[in-house]
């Protein structure tokens, strides 16, 4: 049955349809469906047209539909990782294979990953075998702190995969963005300011002289979405002061909304962070003083914050943003292990980087209305030990092999001193 | 000069006593103590001053034990005595005075071995005043110690020791063809590098092929500048040691206390001492047919590679690791950052051991060092999800037992068994889950890390007084 879907699925793909109209059924599982069900013992999820229609228990299943038996696993909405760099890295030192960012370039906010963003990126069918099924694409920054438009895509490999685009600004205001603004974090924040002015006040200001204070015509253009709160800013800051000066900046700027990224001190700050509504993406295997900007990273930080109520979603950034995503759940899993619930740990790598990307409302969660995104586990998915058997994204089931997979299969029968090394 | 700077070294006494080191051409030069008049080097000038902290008898009951050789045992007992296991087993009885752990549902392994680590040499924070692991200002620096480049204060080792890292091996960089030597460390607090050293450890020489050393010293334009320039500048080397050797192996076997000995070069010291299989050579190597060739080049010298490390393609070529007795050192599912490790994939690992090599985990990252557990875990379930049959007891030796043995001190450490040195974790919950942390950690018997007691965790002098301070 599910050898049958499976090819079914993959024509579709040939196809390039949008969502496939048929029917699938998820059964016999643990349902988590970050709803107000909860987590259901036993269930059913019930997906048509792309879209779920029904999950818990008791789902009545229409007869003769495509039914992927969960054996008893677990059965979640799809990962979404809220801050990655697939589809814009092959191969981290070869330049030309990287799209994040353009040191040599005379462009700074009208930067799109959109433009760059491949659906057939190298890295992207590992992580989607790995249960990551949406996740959002960012830029680097490489000359001024600020590094362009990102977007959001599904790890589908389809040409439509990128599903959203310039969706936020990326900014660094980290020791990072810091060294981009010429040296110093004063004169990183001088420079923002100065693009914030010249984005607010575009077009008139770039009337009379084509330059802004410190941005082109065409950044500022770009940039009065961010300034007008259209988008989010998504700001790389570390250090408990520079969060401090960020929320500062925000209460400035009340029409702008934003993000806080890294933000490996923002335990000290949770408080402060709460109050002012402001959601952050956190590392938790961060918990060395690696740099003066991260002196107080700890392994709780997560936990910590959930307790202080910020709004608080996970990402890779110690194990990096383009090959590695996938180990997503494992720093879930970790954050667990050092006080975080296991649904607030969950909860930070689905739902909640879709509500803080502006799409919760159709990602991260298993109840009618969403997006079909749907992944069957052999386990508890924040277990290291634990993978996908199924990955489902708009009601249609993905392919689980990768080049690593094909690699690792073609070794896996080794011929002793053979001309290959494999049975070819 | 130099000869005298040497007599004067022994005329303190700090050369080891080693009587029949000048027969062999001991390593980078025999010691003295034979009385013959000839000059000869002492080749453990910065001794371990280790001394283990103060332990007790300490027995844990009723956990699920891994010995780090193969075995798991239910409702198994471990007994430490003087530092020592003393036994394992099942309902040991308890001696007199003796700590007892309650260890039900509980899981215990030997102390996690890192065989590739750069912490105290690269250690936090990383700020260009602590870049000590690379001397990267000639492509053959065999002569540097990356002991002599260990900052102790380096908080990432109170991380590795909640990870249960009882032993770690710290190496120079890979911006080398020769690196320098790298050293074995306790995993114990200690204002000099001298009082970490595991006593006896054999010294180790790091080398790296591949793309580092080429991007590194092509980019001045200097060789080696490919792969080639790689091959050629080992090889220049280890000729320049053969020769070196013959030389000091020439003076003292014709034992004339009035003739010149050979101009003493700390280099080839280093290189000498491989030729003798004395020091182990730690080998940094991607690609499966760079490995290959460094294995015909070892045998062209007629020397021994002991492992090769981030080996991404190890698993192309398992059954010539086998055959030559190499081991392989990798990660769980780092790779993509250059050409030499896109081949990279989790069952790496699970492979290389099924083709019958020695296999392990190693880190080579101040966070990875803190999971080595984890990133175990993940290689066995890729493993078995391509069929291949590895008990979690096998795999436990992969981050003790056969790092020990790539590392020439599994006499000592790596597994549970008596007489060893007591270098135990007691584990939360079965060790291969994410949800699992160290609540003991024993080294010499002595408890170093208790998850209880925040008042034993070491707060390194960096960390006092900052934002960060005792947290980890």
């Amino acid at each position: 049955m599910l050898k049958s879907m499976i090819s079914a699925a993959a024509l579709a793909a040939i196809s390039l349809g949008t969502a496939s109209a048929q029917t699938i059924a998820v059964t016999n599982g643990r349902v988590v469906t970050n709803s107000d069900a909860g987590i259901v013992e036993s269930g059913s999820v019930l997906i048509q047209d792309g879209f779920i229609v029904a999950a818990g228990a008791n789902i009545a299943i229409p007869a003769g539909v495509d039914t992927i038996d969960a054996n008893g696993g677990w059965i979640t909405p799809g990962i979404f990782h809220p801050h990655t760099q697939l589809g814009l890295i092959e191969v981290g030192l070869e330049s030309t294979t990287s799209d994040v960012s353009a040191p040599g370039a005379s462009f700074t906010a009208a930067i799109d990953v959109a433009d760059g963003f491949n659906p057939s990126g190298g890295h992207i069918p590992d992580s989607r075998r790995r249960g990551i099924t949406r996740f959002a694409v960012f830029p680097s920054t490489a000359r001024g702190v600020i590094g362009g438009r990102g977007a959001l895509a599904n790890s589908s490999g389809r040409p439509d995969s990128l599903f959203d685009d310039r969706t936020f600004l990326y900014i660094d205001l980290s020791q990072s963005g810091a060294q981009t603004a010429g040296g110093s974090r004063n004169a990183a924040w001088a420079y923002l300011r100065a693009a914030f002015e010249d984005a607010r006040f575009y077009p008139g200001r770039f009337m009379s002289h084509h330059e802004g204070d410190a941005i082109n015509r065409f950044d500022a253009a770009s940039l009065v979405s961010a300034v007008r709160g259209e988008i989010p800013i998504a700001l790389q800051v570390e250090r408990a002061s520079d969060i401090r000066r960020a929320l500062r900046f925000a209460q400035q700027h009340p029409s702008a909304r934003f993000i806080l990224v890294g933000a490996a001190e923002s335990w000290m700050v949770a408080d402060e962070i709460a109050a002012a509504g402001i959601p952050v993406i956190i590392d938790p295997l961060r918990n060395l003083p690696a740099s003066f900007d991260v002196l107080a990273a700890r392994l709780d930080a997560p936990a910590r914050l959930h307790a202080a109520g910020v709004q608080t979603a996970y990402t890779t950034i110690s194990a990096d943003l383009y090959f590695n995503p996938r180990l997503i759940t494992q720093h879930a899993g970790n954050a667990v292990a050092n006080g975080a619930s296991w649904e607030d740990a969950f909860r930070a790598i689905t739902l909640t980087p879709a509500e803080i990307h502006g799409v919760g409302e159709r990602y991260g969660a298993l109840a009618e209305g969403y997006a079909g995104d749907v992944v069957v586990w052999d386990g508890d998915p924040l277990e290291v030990m634990s993978a996908p058997v199924a990955v489902i994204i708009d009601g249609e089931n993905q392919s689980l092999v990768s080049r690593q997979s094909r690699l690792a299969e073609r070794y896996a029968e080794q011929v002793p001193n053979g001309h290959y090394g494999y049975r070819h | 000069m130099m000869a005298g700077a040497l007599a004067g070294l022994a005329a303190l006494g700090l050369a080891a006593c080693n009587g029949d080191a000048g027969e062999t051409g001991n390593g980078n030069g025999a010691s003295a103590g034979n009385g013959d008049g000839l000059v000869r080097f002492n080749p453990d000038p910065y001794p371990s001053t280790y001394t283990p902290f103060p332990s007790e008898v300490v027995l844990i009951q009723g956990a699920t034990v891994f010995d780090g050789i193969g075995g798991e045992f239910e409702n198994y007992d471990v007994l430490m005595q003087d530092g020592r296991i003393a036994s394992i087993g099942e309902g040991l009885e308890a001696p007199e005075g003796a700590t007892i752990i309650d260890g039900r549902g509980r899981y215990v392994t030997p102390g996690v071995i890192d065989i590739h680590s750069h912490l105290g040499v690269y250690p936090s924070p990383g700020v260009s005043a602590h870049n000590d692991g690379n001397e990267i200002t000639s492509p053959v620096t065999a002569e540097v110690w990356a002991e002599h480049g260990v900052w102790p204060q380096d908080p990432g080792f109170d991380a590795a020791l909640a990870g249960g890292v009882t032993t770690l091996h710290v190496l120079p960089g890979s911006a080398n063809l020769f690196g320098g030597r790298g050293v074995t460390l306790r995993n114990v607090p200690s204002r000099t590098v001298q009082g970490m050293k595991f006593p006896d450890a054999p010294y180790t020489l790091k080398m790296a092929c591949g793309e580092n050393p080429k991007r590194v010293y092509g980019g001045q334009g200097r060789a080696p500048g490919s792969r080639m320039g790689n091959m050629a500048g080992y090889r220049e080397a280890w000729q320049r040691a053969v020769e070196y050797r013959r030389s000091w192996q020439r003076y003292w076997d014709a034992g004339d206390a009035d003739a010149t000995p050979p101009t003493r070069n700390l280099e080839l010291d280093t290189l000498m001492g491989v030729l003798e299989g004395e020091i182990l050579i730690q080998m940094h190597c991607y690609r499966a047919d760079e490995m290959a060739l460094v294995l015909d080049m070892a045998r062209e010298f007629d020397y021994r590679i002991t492992t090769f490390h981030h080996a991404v393609e190890a698993y192309k070529i398992g059954d010539l690791l086998a055959e030559d007795d190499v081991c392989a050192a990798v990660w769980a599912d780092w790779g993509g950052f250059k050409m030499e490790a896109y081949d990279s994939i989790n069952e790496n690992l699970a492979l290389v051991h099924a083709a019958g090599a020695c296999a392990m985990i190693h880190s080579d990252d101040q966070l990875g060092i803190q999971r080595l557990n984890q990133e175990v875990a993940k290689a066995l379930a890729a493993g078995r999800r391509l069929g291949i049959e590895v008990t979690d007891g096998e795999a436990v030796a992969w981050f003790t037992s056969n790092p020990a043995r790539g590392l020439g001190i599994f006499d000592e450490t790596g597994s549970l068994e008596a007489g060893k040195r007591a270098d135990v974790v007691l584990w939360s919950a079965h060790p291969f889950s994410s949800y699992a942390v160290a609540d003991h950690v024993y080294i010499d018997g002595a408890l170093m890390f208790d998850r209880d007691d925040p008042e034993r965790r070491t707060v390194r002098d960096f960390t006092l007084g900052q934002p960060g301070e005792g947290v980890l």
